[in-house]
């Protein structure tokens, strides 16, 4: 069979069964050639483009951090005043987007710059060794929020960050993962070509911050949507669209059981405390967004 | 035409004239009346921008870094702590190489809050790989920023650049000023002619990172554009002169130096102060002189050590402080006469605000020719 050409080349630097490697695959078959990608520093910048090589057959920046979303809004700028019509689109890590780089987010979007941003969402700091960031699930044990004989991990649940910029106005929001490619595709296609400020936040399970086989990627991926701990969903002009629907929802056990972690919770005893409050978010989650398929 | 105009208005006519396509700013005292006006110009279709309403100085120069990559001309100015929240980018900027020119107007930096004239802000950024451009007087101010665009942008120097001219002092104070016509700024600086650009057409990745192997070379070339911007300077400003009558080819100039036996340096608006003071000492007899530094990066060590040789004290007036050693002008003069034996004096002066007059110019004559000198000058020592 013929190779499909791709934007985002093989050759980089990334793990085998790197989720995030796989998003930016994904994210540049939904926009096309003409894209000019704004990145931050971070797991992917560094697994891409290590000087004189790089992965991306799209125009790229990377400026710093923390100022994706500001260098995005100078570009989108720039090629109004010279009638150019390329998409910007950013594509961030958590930590650069929930964390650091939230001002600069907040202020593209309250002016509603024509972009796309992206958040390659691995849930914690995977570049500088697995520390805990904003979007870190609670419990999880990170550098930072290690586990032990008075933690449970990471004490705090993950922000809610779609909520908080579709309340700037975006047009668009949705999640995604990178477990189901077309959706994936789809909603980035959609987002490109809505006009304003549009989010996506891509679920992209690293195997070696979160401890599992390169091989499990996509099954820890779809694991996550299969027990609620993470919806795809969309939401246009701050109201929720679609919802993929689970079938059979799955106990939380199964998708902590499958990452080290959460090792913590299972050995060497189970916590049945903490599995009870992770399987309370997954539940919390089915009901607000009507996960379950009755 | 000469018009009355104040400082900051005076600034914003030359921008104007400078087309950028783009500008990004975040309002703060003393630079506000900037681009308030190049707001005003946009809103009245004067001025062909998209104007960025940032929420931070950090986002004003990445946007502009994001714009300057795409291929527009942009423009910002800020001052002090707003400068200061633009630190990582200033590097960044540079680094990546994009001729954005900004303008400083200058201001102490807290604590303690305040928000009078000082060069404290820019000083703190003279590593950052920007060009450093100091004005005197308004006209200087609105001058150099025709010429920062085309030395920045030259392609033998892709730099950035900072016109710095003193807040308040200059930035609120009314002064016939020179604003040349916009076609003659028009034939004087061209379009931006950019040499790599983010563009579809034509991918490549721009900002990546470099291992040990490579990033030497990068800081490297970026020194060797520096090394060729004082050819540039020197031409563009001579250019200058040719067209408007106002020769800005040199990065320093001298004023009744050539007899000085003690010679005064500084930057910025004090030098019209030093220079009358100069006229009254020298009436009294004294050989005095001045030289004023107009581009403090890259720094003019030749022109300096040539400047001054004929003269054997120097008083360097700092308003700045490199906390722990001198003030900065100082440090670049004595390394600029390092074995010519000539005695280099340095005075902090005028920080925050404090007012500088003819006559305490005339008390540091008087304490540099006792040899008194390295010491905050004009320090109120009953309320330490």
């Amino acid at each position: 069979m013929e190779q499909e050409s791709e934007l985002f080349e093989c050759g980089h630097r990334a793990c085998g069964g790197c989720g995030p490697a796989l998003a930016a695959r994904l994210i540049l078959k939904g926009t096309g050639p003409n894209t000019i990608v704004v990145a931050s520093t971070g797991c992917m910048e560094v697994f891409s483009t290590p000087y004189p090589e790089t992965a991306w057959g799209v125009p790229w920046i990377h400026s710093l951090f923390e100022n994706a979303a500001a260098v995005a809004s100078g570009i989108e700028s720039s090629l109004k005043k010279q009638g150019r019509d390329e998409h910007v689109v950013c594509i961030c890590g958590d930590g650069a987007t929930f964390d650091i780089g939230v001002l600069c987010i907040s202020g593209a979007f309250e002016r509603g710059h024509d972009i796309t941003y992206i958040c390659y969402d691995n849930e914690a700091y995977m570049n500088t060794g697995i520390q805990r960031s904003g979007a870190t699930p609670y419990d999880a044990n990170t550098t930072t929020t290690p586990a032990g004989k008075c933690s449970t991990g990471n004490p705090r649940p993950k922000k809610d960050l779609p909520a908080i910029l579709a309340a700037h106005g975006a047009s668009y929001v949705a999640t995604a993962s990178m477990a189901y490619p077309n959706d994936l595709i789809r909603k980035v296609q959609r987002a490109v070509n809505t006009p304003g400020s549009n989010y996506i936040q891509v679920h992209a399970p690293c195997c070696t911050g979160w401890g599992f086989d390169g091989s499990q990627t996509i099954k820890v991926g779809r694991l996550a949507v299969e027990t609620g701990l993470w919806v795809n969903y969309e939401m246009a002009d701050g109201e929720v669209e679609h919802v993929r629907k689970v079938a059979n929802r799955k106990p939380v056990e199964e998708y902590l059981e499958a990452q080290k972690r959460f090792r913590h919770l299972f050995r060497p005893q189970r916590n049945e405390e903490e599995i009870a409050k992770i399987q309370a978010i997954a539940d919390h989650n089915a009901m607000a967004f009507g996960v379950d398929r009755k | 035409m000469m018009e009355i105009l104040e400082g900051s208005h005076a600034v914003a006519e030359a921008v104007k004239r400078c087309r950028p396509q783009v500008i990004a700013a975040y309002p703060i005292t003393p630079q506000t009346h900037i681009v308030e006006a190049l707001a005003s110009m946009v809103a009245d279709c004067e001025l062909d921008a998209d104007y960025i309403c940032v929420e931070s100085e950090f986002s004003a120069l990445s946007a502009c870094l994001g714009a300057s990559a795409a291929g527009s001309r942009v423009y910002s100015a800020t001052t002090s702590q707003g400068l200061a929240l633009m630190f990582e980018v200033c590097f960044n900027v540079a680094g990546m190489r994009q001729p954005i020119v900004m303008t400083i107007a200058n201001r102490a930096m807290g604590a303690p809050l305040n928000i009078w004239n000082d060069q404290q802000d820019s000083i703190s950024l003279r590593d950052a790989g920007w060009m450093q451009f100091y004005a005197e007087d308004n006209q200087e101010a609105s001058d150099l920023h025709y010429i920062a665009y085309k030395v920045a942008e030259d392609h033998d120097v892709l730099l950035p650049a900072m016109v710095c001219f003193d807040g308040f002092i200059l930035t609120h104070t009314y002064e016939p000023v020179d604003i040349p016509t916009q076609e003659e700024i028009d034939a004087f600086l061209p379009p931006y002619n950019p040499v790599n650009i983010l563009d579809a057409k034509n991918p490549m990745s721009l900002g990546m990172y470099a291992t040990p192997d490579y990033y030497m070379e990068f800081r490297y070339e970026i020194e060797e554009a520096m090394k060729r911007s004082r050819k540039i300077f020197a031409e563009v400003g001579a250019e200058f002169g040719e067209t408007f009558g106002r020769d800005y080819s040199g990065m320093v100039e001298g004023y009744r130096l050539d007899d000085a036996d003690t010679a005064f340096v500084a930057m910025g608006s004090i030098c019209g102060t030093v220079k009358d003071a100069i006229d009254e000492m020298r009436e009294d007899g004294k050989k005095v002189g001045l030289l004023k530094i107009r581009s403090f990066r890259p720094f003019p060590s030749e022109e300096v050590k040539a400047s001054l040789a004929g003269v054997s004290k120097v008083a360097v007036l700092d308003k700045n402080i490199s906390l722990g050693q001198k003030g900065a002008v100082a440090l670049e003069v004595k390394d600029a006469l390092y074995g010519t034996g000539t005695e280099v004096l340095d005075y902090i002066i005028a920080l925050g605000g404090r007012d500088v007059r003819k006559r305490d110019v005339r008390a540091v004559a008087d304490l540099a020719e006792k040899g008194i000198g390295d010491r905050f000058y004009g320090l109120r020592t009953e309320v330490l």
